[in-house]
C-alpha cells in the first residue's frame, strides 16, 4: 500500500488514542483550556491530512467534528456530558474508517451523514440530536426501513400473523439498534490499551498484510538514555586521555588508545541511530506542491538545499508538522495566482524554496517563498481586533516586530477560511512546538516580494570538534568548522597588527582583516597601544561570508565535546552557543562566531552566501560587502570597497617627491603614484598624510586621504549618482552606517595609471547604466569581483552556475557577460556555447574570468565564440577588458 | 522586612503550592523562606564556580555537578540585598526548572518542614517589594514568618 497511506494509519491511529484520552480527560475537566485546545489541534490535523490524502469520507466527519470543538474551545458552546459521548462515536467512526482503510487499502464506501448531520446540529444549536434512531440509522438501513414501511402499513390490521411477524421485526430493529453501540463500545479499550502515546515498543508483528518491516520500533527513551551514556563515556575519555597525558605511563597508552578509538566508533554509530537527514522530512513536499498547486490553481516551483543535512530524528519528528504547515501558508497565502503575478512582473510560476544548514550548535532552517509577503496593515488590525497590541503599541514597533504577531494564538489574518488554512490555529501551534524543543522561529517578509520563515534549531546532541582559546585567564571554545586558520602576530615580524581609528585589523595577504578582541568582547577592555607591543595570536573565523579575526591570549589544542545548551537565564547573550564539561571537569562557555562577528559594529549578517541569487531585489540587498570609510576635504564621509584596499600607510609629506609632474613617494622599492580626489584636494606642506594603497601588477597607487574613519559592512547599494560625482571619481553615493557616503570609483582611479588610449578609459567611465552577468559558482569569488564589477559602474547581477544563467539570460538581455570556466554541473565554454543560440544574448560579449589560463582554453574560448579570456588574479585586466569589449561593441552597433 | 503582621490583613491562600506540603527551609539576610521539596536536588557547600563574562549579575557562574551544568545564582542580588559579609560561608541549593539546573546561594539552610495549605496565607500588603515579587504566601512559624518562594518568578530576570 501507499507509503503515505501506512503512516497516515499509523499516525492518525495515535492521534486517535491520544484523543480517546483527551477527551476522557475533558469530560472531567470540561474548562481545561489546554487539553480543549489540544483536541482541537489534533483533529485539525486529521482533517487537513484526510484532505491531502483523498480520503473524502474521512475528511468530512473530522471536519464536522473540528468544527464542533472548535465552538467549544471559542467557549461558544458547553462541552456537556452528551457533547463528549457525541464526539467520542465520531471518533470512533473514523476508527472504523480506518481499520476499513487499513484493510482493505481504500475507503469503505457510504457516508456517515447522519453522525455530520448530528455533528453539525449541536454545532449550531448546542443540543444532542437522538441517539438511539440515528445509530440505528447508520447501519445498513434497507431492512429497518422496509420494516417501518411494513409496520406503518399493517398498523391497524390485528392479523395475529402479522402482529407476530411485526413484533419479530420490531424485536429486530431494536436489537439492531443495540448492536452498533454495543459493538463500537468494545472496540476502545483494546486501542487504548496498546499505545500510551509516549512509549512505543510494538514489534513487527503489527503488520497482518503480510508486509514484513525490516526494522524496529524502539522507544525514543531508551535511545535518549543510550546517547546519554555515549556523551558520559565520551567525557571520561576525554578525562582519561587527559591524565595519561601528563602522567606517560606507557602501559596504558596502548588499551587506552584502543579505548578512545572504540568509544568513537561507537558515539558515531550512536549518532547515527539518531541522525538522520532532514530530507526525509521534506520528501513528502513534492506531492504536497503538486497537489496544492492544482487544489489552488496556482503555478509553484519547489526547490530545497541542504537536505542532506542532518538531524536528531526526534526533531525531525517534531518539525515536520510545523514545516508542512508553513509550505502550505507559503502556496495558500503567499503565493498569487499566474494571473495577479503577472500583473506584478513577475514570473507566473511562483517559488518555495526549502533550504537547511548548521551554524554553530545549531540547525537552521527556511522556508522562503516570492509570493505577495505579509500585509503588515492587516497584521496590525487584527493585532487590535484580537486585543494583542494597542494603536500606540504598534506605532512603537518594527514591521518585522509585528510580522512576528502572526505566531500569536488564534490569528489568521486570511479572508476566509479555507481547508487548507486559515482556521487561525496554525502558527501558533509551530511556534509552540518548535519552542518545547528550545528553538525559535522568525518570520520575515516585504510586501510584494515575499517571505521568509527562519526555524532555527539547537542541535542538543552535538559532539563538536573545538578550538580551546584563553583570554583574560579564562578558557572559551570557538566550533573548530568556524576557524580557517591561526596566525601569530608581534610587533617586529612580517604580519602585524594595524589600526584603523582605534579598530584594530590585521593585513593579512593582501587583505584587510577586521579584528575582534576576545577580552575586549567579554568586557575586559585592553589599551589597544599594549595590544599593538604584545605577541598575540589571532584565530581567523569565517562567518558565512565573511571573515574576521579573533585575538586571543592563547590557544590550546582541539578537543571533542558535548555541548549543552546555555540556561535559558542566558540565553540572550550572542556570544554564547553553548557551553560544555571538558576533560578536567571544568566548565567552560563555546563561543559563537556569528554573536562575536556582531560584535565588529554594523554588520549586517547575511546568512549563506549560497542563497539562490536571482534579478530580484532582495537577494541582492543581502550582499553586505565591507567598506572603508575616510574623509576628504568636505563634509560627507568616502567610502571604498575594503576588498580592493592593499595596505593602509602614514607617510611624511616631505618624502613625497615631484617625477614627471606626479607627486610620487619611494615605496617599498617601488615608486608610488599619489593622487588625490576632488577638484580642491590639496596636500599639506608638512607633517604627516594617510594614505589608502591599491596595488595591481607590481604597480602601487596612493590615495591621500584626510582620515581614515572606519570599516563598515553594508549592502552595495548605490543611491544615487550624478555626472559632476563620475568627473570628480566617484561612483555616486550610498547610505553607510547612517550617513550619506560617497564610493569612490577605483577604476578611475586605476585609470591614472594605466598606459592605455585614455579615449577608452573616458568611454569606461560612462558605461554606469550597463548590465553585466557574472556567472561564477564561488560565492567568494562572487565576493571580490562584485565590488570591482560595480565599483567600475556597471549594474552587476550574479548567476551561481550556468543552468540559473541560462534561465536569466531567457529573460532579460545583458549587455556583457563575464564568466567562470570552471564551474560544476555546466562549465563555462558549456555555458557560452549554449548561450549562442538565444535571441536575448545576440551579440553580447562573454569574457571568461579564470584560475588559470593556457593554449588549449584561449583556444578553446575562442571557439565557443568568447571575447577574451581573463585570469582572476588580473583584476584590473578584468576591467579593462571587458570596457574594451563594450566599446567595441558599441563601435560595432554604430 | 518588616516582621509584624495584623491578622486582619490575612486571607486563605488562594493555589494549592506542593502536593505534599513539604518545604526545604533557607536563610538569607536572616529572614526564613522555604521551596517546595518538588523541585530540589541537592544541597551543596562553596563549589567552584566558572564566571560567565556578560552574565546579569545575579548569575555569578556555573559549575558542574557530576556531569551536569549548573548555574549558580545569586538570590541576594536577585533580591536587591547586599553581598554577604562572610564569603565562604555560603550554602547552595540545587534546584530543578524545566529541565535545567540552577544552584541558589543563600546563607544557611534549615529542615524541612510540613505546612499544610490551609494554613498557608496570602503575602501581607506591606512585604517588601521584590520578596513580594517571588513569594506565593506565608506561614507563620513560631515568631517568625516562613516565605513561601515561587521558582519560576525568582529565577526570572
Amino acid at each position: 500500500m501507499d507509503d503515505l497511506i501506512n503512516e497516515f494509519i499509523t499516525e492518525t491511529t495515535e492521534s486517535i488514542a491520544t484523543l480517546d484520552l483527551e477527551l476522557v480527560k475533558l469530560e472531567q475537566n470540561p474548562n481545561d483550556e489546554k487539553i480543549l485546545g489540544n483536541i482541537f489541534r489534533i483533529m485539525h490535523t486529521i482533517k487537513g491530512t484526510c484532505g491531502f490524502l483523498g480520503l473524502p469520507r474521512l475528511q468530512e466527519v473530522a471536519h464536522a467534528s473540528e468544527n464542533v470543538l472548535g465552538k467549544i474551545r471559542d467557549k461558544k458552546l458547553v462541552a456537556t456530558p452528551d457533547a463528549i459521548t457525541l464526539i467520542l462515536e465520531s471518533l470512533d467512526n473514523i476508527k472504523g474508517l480506518i481499520e476499513y482503510l487499513s484493510a482493505n487499502g481504500a475507503e469503505q464506501e457510504g457516508d456517515d451523514h447522519v453522525l455530520i448531520a448530528r455533528l453539525n446540529q449541536f454545532a449550531d444549536t448546542g443540543v444532542v440530536g437522538d441517539a438511539a434512531l440515528a445509530t440505528a440509522k447508520t447501519e445498513d438501513v434497507a431492512p429497518s426501513a422496509a420494516a417501518n414501511g411494513a409496520y406503518a402499513h399493517f398498523k391497524g390490521d390485528d392479523d395475529p400473523e402479522m402482529a407476530a411477524a411485526i413484533a419479530k421485526l420490531e424485536a429486530e430493529m431494536a436489537a439492531a439498534a443495540q448492536t452498533p453501540v454495543a459493538a463500537e463500545a468494545k472496540k476502545p479499550e483494546p486501542e487504548v490499551r496498546a499505545a500510551p502515546p509516549k512509549t512505543k515498543a510494538k514489534e513487527a508483528a503489527k503488520d497482518e498484510h503480510g508486509e514484513a518491516n525490516q526494522s524496529i520500533r524502539v522507544s525514543i527513551d531508551v535511545l535518549e538514555h543510550l546517547m546519554q551514556t555515549v556523551s558520559e563515556l565520551v567525557l571520561t575519555r576525554n578525562q582519561l586521555l587527559q591524565i595519561a597525558r601528563t602522567n606517560e605511563d606507557k602501559d596504558f597508552m596502548t588499551p587506552l588508545q584502543q579505548l578512545s578509538y572504540i568509544t568513537s566508533e561507537l558515539q558515531e554509530g550512536v549518532m547515527k541511530t539518531r541522525m538522520q537527514p532532514i530530507g526525509n522530512a521534506w520528501s513528502k513536499f513534492p506531492r504536497l506542491i503538486r497537489d496544492l498547486s492544482i487544489e489552488l490553481g496556482k503555478k509553484i516551483d519547489l526547490q530545497m538545499h541542504g537536505a542532506e543535512t542532518e538531524l536528531d530524528r526526534h526533531l525531525l519528528e517534531i518539525i515536520k508538522d510545523p514545516l508542512t504547515h508553513m509550505v502550505r501558508n507559503s502556496c495558500d497565502h503567499g503565493l498569487e495566482t499566474p494571473a495577479d503575478r503577472k500583473l506584478a512582473g513577475k514570473p507566473e510560476t511562483g517559488t518555495v524554496t526549502l533550504s537547511a544548514y548548521h551554524e554553530g550548535g545549531h540547525i537552521i532552517i527556511e522556508i522562503v517563498d516570492d509570493g505577495r509577503g505579509i500585509n503588515i496593515e492587516r497584521v496590525k488590525q487584527k493585532a487590535i481586533e484580537n486585543g494583542i497590541a494597542s494603536e500606540a503599541e504598534l506605532e512603537t514597533m518594527s514591521e518585522k516586530q509585528i510580522a512576528q504577531f502572526i505566531f500569536a494564538a488564534g490569528f489568521s489574518t486570511a479572508e476566509k477560511v479555507t481547508a487548507v488554512s486559515g482556521r487561525g490555529v496554525g502558527m501558533d501551534v509551530v511556534r509552540t512546538n518548535i519552542q518545547k524543543i528550545g528553538g525559535a522561529i522568525e518570520l520575515d517578509s516585504t510586501w510584494g516580494k515575499g517571505s521568509k520563515v527562519a526555524i532555527k534549531i539547537p542541535l542538543t546532541l552535538a559532539i563538536v570538534s573545538v578550538l580551546l582559546v584563553e583570554a583574560h585567564e579564562q578558557k572559551f571554545a570557538i566550533p573548530q568548522i568556524n576557524v580557517v586558520e591561526l596566525v601569530r602576530v608581534s610587533p617586529g615580524s612580517e604580519l602585524k597588527l594595524e589600526t584603523v581609528n582605534e579598530a584594530l585589523v590585521l593585513r593579512l595577504r593582501d587583505r584587510l582583516l577586521p579584528l575582534a578582541v576576545l577580552s575586549d568582547i567579554l568586557g575586559h577592555k585592553a589599551n589597544t597601544k599594549d595590544l599593538l607591543q604584545k605577541e598575540m595570536t589571532i584565530a581567523v573565523c569565517k562567518v558565512g561570508a565573511y571573515d574576521f579575526g579573533l585575538l586571543v591570549d592563547r590557544v590550546f589544542d582541539i578537543e571533542e565535546i558535548v555541548v549543552k545548551p546555555v540556561a535559558d537565564i542566558l540565553k540572550n547573550l550572542t556570544v554564547y552557543s553553548g557551553n560544555t564539561i571538558l576533560g578536567d571537569g571544568s566548565v567552560i562557555m563555546i563561543l559563537d562566531p556569528n554573536g562575536i562577528a556582531k560584535t565588529l559594529g554594523n554588520i549586517e549578517t547575511t546568512g549563506r552566501a549560497q542563497t539562490a541569487v536571482t534579478d530580484t531585489a532582495m537577494s541582492e540587498r543581502e550582499a553586505a560587502i565591507g567598506f572603508l570609510l575616510f574623509s576628504l576635504g568636505n563634509a560627507s564621509p568616502k567610502a571604498v570597497p575594503l576588498e580592493l584596499v592593499s595596505r593602509l600607510e602614514e607617510i611624511d609629506v616631505s618624502a613625497i617627491e615631484i617625477a614627471g609632474d606626479q607627486p610620487v613617494i619611494q615605496y617599498r622599492g617601488e615608486l608610488m603614484r599619489l593622487v588625490s580626489l576632488g577638484r580642491d584636494a590639496k596636500m599639506p606642506d608638512n607633517g604627516k598624510v594617510e594614505v589608502i594603497v591599491f596595488t595591481y601588477d607590481k604597480k602601487v597607487i596612493g590615495l591621500v586621504v584626510d582620515e581614515i574613519l572606519d570599516i563598515v559592512y553594508a549592502p552595495f547599494a548605490i543611491k544615487t549618482s550624478s555626472k559632476e560625482a563620475k568627473e570628480l571619481g566617484y561612483i555616486g553615493s550610498m547610505v553607510i552606517a547612517g550617513r550619506t557616503t560617497d564610493v569612490v570609483d577605483v577604476a578611475y582611479l586605476l585609470s591614472d595609471i594605466i598606459d592605455r588610449d585614455v579615449s577608452n578609459m573616458v568611454q569606461f567611465k560612462h558605461t554606469s547604466h550597463c548590465s553585466l552577468l557574472l556567472v561564477e559558482d564561488s560565492p567568494f569569488f562572487r565576493n571580490l569581483t562584485v565590488p570591482l564589477l560595480s565599483s567600475a559602474g556597471y549594474e552587476v547581477t550574479t548567476a551561481e552556475d550556468g543552468k540559473k544563467a541560462l534561465q536569466m539570460l531567457s529573460k532579460k538581455h545583458y549587455d556583457m557577460i563575464v564568466t567562470d570556466i570552471e564551474m560544476p554541473g555546466m562549465n563555462g565554454f558549456e555555458f557560452a556555447a549554449s548561450c549562442r543560440g538565444m535571441p536575448l544574448v545576440n551579440g553580447t560579449p562573454i569574457v571568461a574570468y579564470t584560475s588559470n589560463i593556457s593554449g588549449d582554453i584561449m583556444k578553446r574560448s575562442r571557439e565557443v565564440g568568447m571575447s577574451d579570456c581573463i585570469m582572476k588574479t588580473d583584476r584590473p585586466g578584468l576591467l579593462q577588458t571587458i570596457s574594451r569589449c563594450m566599446s567595441s561593441e558599441k563601435e560595432a552597433l554604430q | 522586612m518588616s516582621q509584624a503582621i495584623t491578622s486582619s490583613a490575612i486571607e486563605p491562600a488562594l493555589d494549592v503550592h506542593d502536593d505534599s506540603g513539604l518545604y526545604v527551609t533557607m536563610r538569607i539576610d536572616r529572614q526564613l523562606f522555604g521551596i517546595p521539596v518538588k523541585y530540589v536536588r541537592d544541597v551543596l557547600r562553596q563549589q567552584k564556580i566558572t564566571s560567565i563574562p556578560l552574565a546579569p549579575k545575579e548569575v555569578s557562574g556555573s559549575l558542574n555537578l557530576r556531569g551536569r551544568i549548573v548555574t549558580v545564582f545569586e538570590v541576594r542580588k536577585r533580591l536587591g540585598l547586599p553581598d554577604s559579609a562572610s564569603e565562604d560561608k555560603n550554602m547552595f541549593v540545587v534546584v530543578e526548572l524545566k529541565g535545567e539546573l540552577y544552584s541558589l546561594m543563600v546563607d544557611s539552610v534549615g529542615d524541612v518542614l510540613t505546612v499544610s495549605a490551609a494554613v498557608v496565607e496570602k503575602p501581607p500588603a506591606n512585604l517588601d517589594g521584590e520578596w513580594k515579587e517571588i513569594s506565593t504566601g506565608i506561614y507563620k512559624l513560631g515568631s517568625e514568618l516562613l516565605v513561601i518562594i515561587d521558582i519560576q518568578t525568582l529565577l526570572t530576570i
